[in-house]
């Protein structure tokens, strides 16, 4: 009998303790990532940003702008779940492949597929939540609507109507009324996406990967999620408009770059002017 | 102490440049009082050991009087270029990120050169820098050393056993890479000591040509595109110091061309997104990457152009890392006719004719067992006999080794090295098929107390051995001239303890 309630503590225990356990494990596609392994890794190649405790206080940290992520904190910005939630482990090792455009990350697409993924591993060791909260569940991206004039003309319409203009400036140069007020959740100067001079996103370079940003938000920064508040079709129309505003050759550039000409004067100015219209 | 040096003719010469590092290696002076000679090509020993070509450091490449044999040698090693602190301090990244001990490049660090010293961050046009950064760095290695050499001619002895030893320092290496603009990179790196100092490299890049990165340009002196770089060698010692296949030439070879030389010529480039595949082709001045269109020994270069070819394929072996094999082949030519000015004697610079071949093919490899990695190099080469003083046939040799390195962590490493030169066939029938032959055995270790974004500092403390058949030792350890005759064996040791640092 005494051995009997041994087993059943022990299972309990066990039941228990799973979905902390499962939360620590790391994989992406068939590759389990291993901390121990990222450790060595993350002691080469991150620490000196990124810090010794994951805290985004590394030696190089007050020369970095903008600042390296607080791992402690697991807030991160690109993800494939919702905001406020934690992100895949494919959205880590994601952005440990991409890097971030126009900051001190880069991409280290160079290591090998397992050492990213221990990574991964060793960066979900340096919060708590890694073991108390669940993943977040990715949003499902409904399939592109099809690139129109009028598609990018309500996008533009949205554009003003959602004030993204305020932030990101009028032709999204990243020069809005608001933009220099803006802070991250450390309270450091974080300046808005410039769209006149990136020819990639902060998560990504297809039209997905920034669908994904606004309707998901980029948790630890001022850009909220606008999931309650777009539609899938009208996200898309959003999209299609921000294609505009980069400085490489997109469908949706070619197509406005045909149209302005004769229609220019038939444009209200985005901006406080166009504000109720 | 400069004077010293400058008037002994020390040859010291740690050229390693690779792309990227600058070391310097010093040489440890001096040793041996050489005393400029002139050799069977009419080029002075000084001018072997100080010229064009580059070298790893402490090294100072020797021929010998009568044999004009296979080559040249090291002092101590030195380097040039290596690691380039430059770029931690321009994109705040430590020295490991980008070496798995620097100055050898990691597979990080390949891409980042070979995308032109850009992370793609779009934050690599210098414009985004402080005016004040300048991409500028310089090495040096001060420490102490010991040489030994049997089989000497002496003053008083035919077979003496040499041994010189003191504090000593490397040549230094002034490495200013980066980017003159998006896509535009740049290369100028001075190197030397004393009245030695040359211009190692000086070349302008266009990266991403068409918008592609498989179209890289690049013109101007550079080392060639070599995936087990010289200029990045992790062993500094005179007899360790350098590559034995970079550099050998068979006995009474008239050539001066070094794998290891940085070369003038242009070279197109290209990679795919992670570097794990990559190719070169660089058409190249027939000189060996002397300026002014000079020539071997001084005696002019030709009109000729020499080729070389690369390529290489990196695999992700899952837990093992990321393996790297590598193929090729340089193929060149030298003059053996020249224009002469009027006193008849002095070679007018560029109008060599009558180029005789001469080609280095093989193949690299780079392996990794986590933190164990294995480097093999093989280099099979050939001379044309006319390139050759007294020969009557071609000559043809092979080079092996194989490098091995266990990193503990990003600071402390352990590295062994086993290089061989085999003739296979001389140039005169006449002479020992084993002349030239020489085996070298390097073991190693270096520690980095510090390891972040502003400058790197190494204790570095080598052991290396080598045995040389009938010639001088290419790590021109001893009094510089040619062994009793073509059969003795020459051995030489070296051992350093040294601060490798730059900033």
């Amino acid at each position: 009998m005494r051995m009997h309630s041994t087993w059943a503590a022990a299972l309990a225990l066990l039941v228990a303790t799973a979905p902390a356990l499962a939360a620590q494990m790391t994989k992406v596609g068939n590759v389990t990532g291993d901390a121990a392994r990222g450790a060595q890794q993350y002691r080469r190649y991150c620490i000196g940003c990124h810090g010794p405790a994951g805290d985004g206080q590394g030696e190089n940290a007050p020369w970095v702008d903008p600042k390296p992520r607080d791992f402690t904190e697991a807030t991160f910005k690109c993800r494939s779940t919702p905001t406020g939630t934690l992100p895949t482990d494919q959205d880590l090792f994601n952005t440990i492949s991409r890097g971030f455009v126009t900051t001190a990350m880069p991409s280290w697409l160079p290591l090998s597929v397992q050492n990213r993924v221990d990574l991964v591993a060793y960066i979900k060791t340096f919060s708590g939540k890694w073991k108390t909260e669940k993943v977040g569940t990715p949003i499902v991206v409904p399939p592109e609507t099809p690139v129109t004039m009028e598609s990018i003309l309500h996008g533009r319409q949205l554009f003003q109507k959602m004030e993204c203009w305020k932030c990101h400036g009028p032709a999204g140069h990243g020069d809005g009324p608001s933009a220099s007020t803006l802070t991250d959740s450390k309270d450091n100067p974080i300046r808005p996406y410039n769209f006149s001079t990136g020819t990639r996103f902060m998560c990504g370079t297809t039209n997905a990967d920034l669908y994904k940003i606004f309707m998901n938000g980029l948790d630890g920064s001022p850009m909220p999620s606008f999931v309650d508040n777009l539609p899938p079709a009208d996200a898309w129309d959003l999209v299609h408009f921000l294609r505009t505003l980069q400085p490489i050759k997109t469908p949706e550039a070619a197509l406005w770059k045909a149209w302005l000409p004769s229609h220019a004067s038939t444009l209200v100015p985005i901006g406080p002017d166009a504000e109720g219209q | 102490m400069l004077e010293w040096l400058s008037d002994r003719r020390i040859t010291v010469r740690w050229t390693r440049l690779a792309g990227v590092t600058a070391v310097l290696v010093g040489g440890l002076a001096s040793v041996v009082s050489a005393t400029a000679r002139p050799t069977t090509v009419g080029r002075s020993a000084a001018a072997l050991i100080t010229g064009a070509g580059s070298r790893p450091a402490y090294v100072s490449y020797i021929r010998s009087e009568s044999n004009a044999v296979g080559a040249t040698a090291v002092d101590w090693a030195g380097h040039t270029s290596a690691a380039i602190p430059a770029f931690a301090r321009k994109y705040d990244l430590p020295c490991s990120a980008c070496h798995t001990a620097w100055p050898e490049l990691n597979a990080f660090g390949q891409r980042f050169k070979d995308r032109g010293y850009q992370l793609g961050n779009d934050r690599d046009n210098p414009i985004w820098k402080d005016p004040s950064y300048w991409p500028s760095a310089f090495r040096t290695t001060p420490g102490w050393r010991s040489e030994r050499a049997t089989n000497q001619i002496t003053s008083t002895d035919s077979f003496a056993t040499v041994t010189q030893s003191g504090f000593d320092i490397g040549e230094a290496d002034f490495l200013n890479l980066g980017t003159l603009y998006k896509d535009i990179s740049f290369g100028f790196v001075p190197t030397g000591f004393g009245g030695d100092v040359t211009l190692e490299t000086a070349y302008v890049r266009f990266d991403n040509l068409f918008n592609s990165s498989w179209v890289n340009l690049k013109v101007g002196k550079f080392e060639l595109d070599n995936l087990l770089s010289e200029k990045r060698i992790l062993t500094l010692s005179s007899t360790g110091g350098f590559y034995q296949g970079y550099h050998f030439l068979p006995v009474g070879s008239t050539n001066d061309f070094g794998i290891g030389d940085n070369q003038i010529g242009a070279e197109i480039m290209g990679h795919n997104e992670n570097s794990y595949r990559r190719y070169s082709i660089a058409v190249l001045n027939e000189n060996d990457g002397e300026p002014g269109l000079a020539g071997a020994n001084d005696a002019g270069g030709g009109k000729g152009m020499d080729f070389n070819v690369t390529a290489s394929q990196a695999f992700d072996a899952g837990k093992l890392g990321v393996e790297r094999i590598g193929v090729y082949g340089y193929f060149g030519q030298r003059p053996t006719a020249f224009t002469y000015a009027s006193d008849g004697v002095t070679v007018i610079p560029g109008t060599g004719s009558t180029n005789k071949s001469f080609s280095r093919i093989g193949f690299v490899g780079d392996f990794f067992l986590q933190n164990f990695e294995v480097l093999p190099f093989f280099v099979h080469g050939s001379e044309n006999q006319a390139l050759i003083t007294g020969a009557t046939q071609n000559a043809t040799w092979n080079s092996y080794l194989v490098e091995a390195h266990y990193y503990v962590n990003p600071q402390l490493m352990f590295l062994g090295r086993a290089d061989y030169v085999k003739m296979s066939q001389q140039g005169d029938p006449a002479t020992p098929k084993t002349q030239g032959n020489s085996d070298v055995y390097t073991i190693g270790l270096r520690y980095y107390p510090i390891m972040f974004s502003r400058a790197g500092l190494s204790w570095h403390t080598e052991f290396s051995f080598g045995k040389t058949i009938g010639v001088i030792p290419m790590s021109g350890i001893g009094n510089t001239a040619d062994a009793p005759d073509p059969g003795t064996v020459v051995k030489t040791a070296s051992v350093l303890t040294a601060l490798d640092f730059d900033f």
